[in-house]
């Protein structure tokens, strides 16, 4: 019979591994964002080379199943001399995985400026880096804002994943509780409307944000 | 500052592919002087002065700015690219107005004009919005100061634009085509704004089709068709005297469209 006893007592743990689960996905969200900022740029500069390392890192990253990828990480990394915690390790790939996205999003939003709001830049002296940071990623991010929330919900799902390489979060906690308990079903349930809140908190986010822009826009 | 001219533009041309758009272009500008260039469409006047900032790479011949080479140097006979901090140096007195205004959108009015002072110039941030809004204030903005973009007509906006320039505190000002999309009841602002920096002695050199500006601001007027200068003078020397039949075609169709009554007792000469 269903067991709401054991959901209770378990709550208080599984909240605190769902902490790790939004400390991780939105860390890897935001230095997943730099990275899609850096290789964006790179992808649409004059260096042929340049888009060529962009093009090739988009292609790997989407390419291979981030499984895939986070296995790699955990087994390789120590094999090329890299020691660095599981948690981390599965964070930068987490970062490198959504950052292909994110590359491929911004690129949309990039693409979407008149080239007249840059040139006004440079008349008035603006560096190159002070242009990408001020005038372009805040535009497209404008644009892009509903694929980039969409984004982050994803890497929130996708940082189940990481429970494979021994990092604690919500669902490796959750595979702990149940089989110890043998309660399975209460348990996944319990995680996964857990999941359901943490994303339904980011898309309200996401909508906030979006009618803060939409003040500006607004005749 | 150097004792020669502001603006010395020498035998440039600039080809795109094989399209010849300026042909062997020679302009001086001097301080304080208005230059209105007027042609019709295709004639070079929007390139001519995109090359004068550098915002297109001219392809040959020279363009010095306060007696620097703008965007290249000279090395041993050979001439190379210099970088774009060097052009942005070589050009930091130069102010553009583009005829779509280009603000920044998620800005407002303030900081389109504040931001490039923190940014460019390094100004703290209270003494950056104190400029800024003096600029707006000059321009006749200032209740507007909050507004973003988006919310200000086609004249505020162009005067937002033209305050963001001012802010800069340039040697010349750049108008290409100011006024251009605006509707017709809001040129008149923008071209009072002009009037003013005219009369304040701010060089300005000014690609337009408003006649009745050119020919009361202007100190020099150079028509241009098919990428070369087909005259040039006062106003009064190329709207009256000059006999380039070309110019004269030109202009005859600006009055033809801008005439649309005339009194019995005889047409406007």
């Amino acid at each position: 019979m269903f067991n709401t006893t054991i959901i209770i007592k378990s709550l208080p743990l599984l909240l605190e591994a769902s902490v790790w689960t939004v400390v991780y996905s939105l860390t890897s969200v935001a230095i997943g964002f730099c990275i899609g900022t850096l290789m964006c740029a790179a992808r649409l500069s004059t260096s042929p080379a340049a888009r060529r390392v962009s093009a090739f890192y988009v292609s790997f990253f989407r390419g291979v199943p981030l499984l895939v990828q986070l296995l790699i990480s955990y087994y390789c990394l120590p094999l090329v001399g890299i020691n660095v915690p599981s948690s981390v390790a599965a964070v930068g790939t987490l970062a490198l995985c959504t950052g292909a996205y994110i590359t491929e999003i911004l690129r949309g939003g990039f693409l979407g400026i008149p080239a007249g709001l840059i040139e006004a830049a440079r008349m008035v002296g603006l560096s190159r880096t002070q242009i990408l940071t001020r005038i372009e990623v805040p535009l497209a991010v404008r644009f892009t804002l509903p694929s980039l929330v969409n984004e982050t919900t994803m890497m929130v799902k996708a940082s189940s994943l990481i429970s494979v390489v021994g990092v604690l979060e919500l669902t490796r906690l959750a595979q702990n509780i149940a089989t110890s308990t043998f309660q399975p079903l209460e348990i996944y349930l319990t995680a996964g409307a857990i999941y359901f809140v943490i994303n339904g908190v980011i898309t309200l986010l996401g909508a906030l944000l979006e009618s803060r822009f939409q003040l500006e826009a607004a005749r | 500052m150097s004792e020669g001219p502001i603006i010395d533009v020498r035998g440039v041309w600039k080809r795109f592919g094989a399209t010849e758009v300026l042909k062997g272009i020679d302009l001086s500008i001097n301080k304080s002087d208005v230059t209105c260039i007027i042609g019709p469409s295709g004639s070079g006047k929007s390139t001519l002065l995109r090359c004068i900032a550098f915002l297109e790479e001219y392809s040959e011949g020279e363009i010095y700015i306060e007696g620097e080479l703008l965007g290249f140097a000279q090395e041993g006979g050979k001439r190379r690219r210099v970088s774009e901090a060097e052009v942005a140096r070589v050009r930091r007195n130069v102010g553009f107005v583009f005829q779509q205004f280009n603000l920044w959108p998620h800005m407002t009015a303030l900081e389109n004009v504040a931001a490039p002072l923190r940014l460019a110039r390094g100004i703290a941030g209270d003494e950056a919005a104190r400029r800024a809004g003096a600029m707006l204030e000059k321009v006749g903005l200032s209740a507007r100061a909050g507004a973003y973009p988006s919310q200000l007509s086609g004249g505020q906006q162009q005067r937002v634009g033209i305050a963001r320039a001012l802010a800069m505190e340039p040697h010349i000002m750049l108008f290409d085509e100011p006024t251009s999309a605006l509707d017709p009841e809001l040129v008149g602002e923008v071209l009072q704004v002009m009037r003013d920096l005219a009369g304040e002695g701010m060089t300005m050199a000014v690609v337009t089709h408003e006649m009745g500006f050119a020919a009361q601001v202007a100190d020099t007027v150079v028509f241009l068709d098919h990428g070369r200068i087909a005259a040039s003078g006062s106003p009064e020397e190329v709207f009256r005297r000059d006999p380039n039949p070309r110019l004269r075609q030109f202009l005859q169709n600006y009055f033809d469209r801008n005439v649309f009554w005339q009194s019995e007792e005889g047409a406007a000469s």
